[in-house]
């Protein structure tokens, strides 16, 4: 226990150390573009690592991530218009707390009953939070709602997408350090009992309910802290780019490619995925860099189940 | 207080025309998922594609939208029995092989992940070829109405209604009276019997994949009749489609149209009470109620 409590210490601070260095890189560079880019890269890696706490770890398939991202986003929005002086690491948190809450009370509906169920409530669920916030007009409703991204970043100096890119880099390190640490814990084999054999857990007195809801509420809540400084990332938000069906593709896809068995996997597809789709979104057409997470992930799951990661490891099963 | 009562009898009979649409949207769902336990998330898509295939008959050929889709039917049933082929070798032929005899959670996983892609694949693929426009077709009975006192029934909805209900009757006819009908209904019970009464599994539910996908044309067709189009409208569907069939009992015809009915109902009444723009909650609040409450649906067994 000790071993493993020292060896995810040394996990963070190396993350801790990573996550500087891309920033000090990212300072070198000077350029603003850089820091939009790696926003966005760094917000797949902690979506990505989000959705596969629960689809990767316990199976369960969660295609509503847009709803659980824009939930945060949207509870931005509101204590933007409630608060406008709250800082904005408040926000994430009481925007993950909400998208958590509704994991929770999705998961503990649905949850009972065989996994696709599950799946396809969480398809609806994205419908009906959508529906929710169109007719919602004080955060905007179907007109969208404008926030003012500050000029500067607070504390640090340099311009504001900064400060969004290093709010981010830390609720990277958060995510990866909590999805290592499942995978290490009885939490994790509890979730992989699940995921390989329910009945069979269940039989062998795996709290499966139980570990489902922690794996979705959990789940939730990293999607909607992902989700929650969006609104000073495009300064405009309407539910049509906030409910946005390629967050949840590429949220989806990317563990995918990756590889769902490890925190691992999430990082390697949202790098490459991500990494591609900008480099054809420049250089192509903003159609092509939507298409490729699709087919991406539609080739992966039929000609390499276990992904990129799982490419490397050979055939160990 | 006449005219209130006019309009909510109006609100219910269109509703109800409105669910005998939904019949026929869902009835593929009622086959992939109920009786070939194919999660068949991207059908919203196929039925888009039927709409534009409707509409492509309808404005460079000048075909009525539901005749192009009869003419699409061939197509739409091959392209379902490809699709079935692709999914049987890359999930279905890989857990037979695999020693444990329960669906692992990973392998479902990877199927319901292979259909959302061909949602979305879709869905990207019309809007790059289509654009965002909506779209709409011509025929002589759009637009008009058939009135009898108080009720008006406008054709747009009533046509739609008699298709989807000649189609629900057609396909109950075929599944319990012919021989592969039959076995497509027990395919998913037991493979082993149906093996010994020398029909091969596999090749009964390329058939049955076809069949689903084929409703979609037709399906799509009157969706596009009933209301104008654009690629991202599937994705309202999605969720109506699953709620009809689990409220109906999976794999059930007539409990999935008194699903769709009742669905359409709500939804109309809702619209016409608190406006068009909740509609689409409706469907999610019943399909949460069902599965929450009853699982197993109204005529559930």
């Amino acid at each position: 226990m000790a071993s493993s409590v020292a060896s995810s210490a040394k996990f963070v601070l190396a993350l801790i150390v990573a996550a500087c260095a891309i920033f000090g890189v990212g300072r070198a560079i000077g350029n603003s573009y850089a820091f939009f880019l790696g926003y966005v890269v760094v917000q797949y890696i902690v979506l990505g690592t989000a959705w596969n706490i629960l689809g990767g770890y316990t199976g369960y398939v969660n295609f509503g991530v847009t709803a659980f991202f824009a939930i945060g986003a949207y509870s931005t929005v509101a204590l933007y218009k409630l608060i406008p002086a709250m800082p904005l690491p408040f926000m994430i948190v009481i925007g993950g707390a909400f998208a958590a809450l509704v994991g929770l009370g999705t998961g503990y509906l649905t949850l009972r009953l065989r996994g696709v169920f599950f799946s396809i409530a969480t398809l609806a669920l994205a419908v009906v939070v959508q529906t929710l916030i169109t007719n919602w007009d004080f955060v905007g409703g179907a007109r969208g709602a404008y926030v003012l991204r500050p000029k500067l970043a607070p504390l640090m100096g340099g311009e504001y997408v900064q400060y969004l890119f290093v709010l981010m880099l830390g609720l990277c390190v958060i995510v990866l350090a909590t999805a290592r640490a499942i995978e290490r814990s009885s939490l994790g084999y509890g979730f992989a009992a699940i995921r390989d054999d329910e009945a069979a857990a269940e039989a062998a007195g795996v709290p499966t309910l139980k570990l489902k809801l922690i794996a979705t509420t959990l789940s939730g809540g990293f999607m909607g802290m992902a989700g929650a400084p969006l609104p000073y990332y495009v300064t405009y938000l309407d539910p049509t780019s906030g409910f946005n069906l390629n967050y949840a593709v590429n949220a989806i896809a990317m563990p995918l490619i990756g590889g769902t068995s490890s925190w691992v996997g999430p990082v390697l597809g949202a790098v490459l995925v991500g990494g591609l789709q900008e480099v054809l979104r420049v250089t192509i057409s903003s159609a092509a860099n939507v298409l490729v997470a699709g087919v991406l992930m539609v080739v992966f799951v039929i000609a390499a189940p276990r992904g990129i990661v799982g490419l490397f490891e050979g055939k160990r099963k | 207080m006449d005219a209130s009562y006019d309009l909510l009898l109006n609100a219910i009979l269109s509703g109800l025309l409105l669910g005998g649409f939904y019949a026929a949207v869902s009835i593929g769902v009622a086959i992939s998922f109920g009786m070939l336990d194919i999660v068949n998330i991207a059908h919203p898509a196929f039925i888009l594609l039927g709409s534009y295939a409707a509409f492509i008959g309808n404005t460079y050929f000048g075909l009525d939208p539901i005749l192009a889709a009869v003419i699409a039917l061939p197509f739409f049933y091959a392209l379902g029995m490809a699709v079935y082929q692709v999914y049987y070798v890359a999930f279905e032929r890989r857990d037979e092989r695999s020693l444990s005899s329960a669906p692992r959670n990973d392998q479902s996983l990877r199927g319901l992940s292979f259909f959302f892609g061909l949602l979305f694949i879709t869905e990207v693929g019309l809007v790059m070829i289509f654009g965002v426009d909506y779209r709409l077709v011509q025929a002589s009975y759009i637009g008009e109405k058939y009135s009898l006192g108080p009720i008006q029934l406008p054709y747009r909805l009533l046509v739609p209604f008699i298709v989807s209900m000649v189609t629900v009757v057609g396909l109950q006819l075929f599944l319990s009276k012919t021989f592969v009908g039959r076995a497509i209904q027990a395919v998913a019970q037991d493979q082993l019997a149906l093996r010994l009464m020398a029909a091969n599994p596999v090749r009964i539910k390329r058939i049955a994949f076809g069949l689903s996908i084929a409703t979609a044309a037709l399906g799509g067709a009157i969706l596009i009749i009933i209301q104008s189009v654009e690629p991202s409208v599937g994705r309202e569907y999605i969720g109506r489609v699953f709620a009809i069939c689990v409220l109906g009992g999976l794999g059930s015809f007539s409990g999935m149209v008194i699903a769709a009915m009742t669905l359409g109902v709500v939804e109309t009444l809702t619209s016409t009470l608190f406006g068009p723009s909740w509609a689409p909650a409706v469907s999610f609040g019943v399909l949460l109620i069902t599965l929450a409450v009853r699982p197993s649906g109204i005529l559930g067994r």
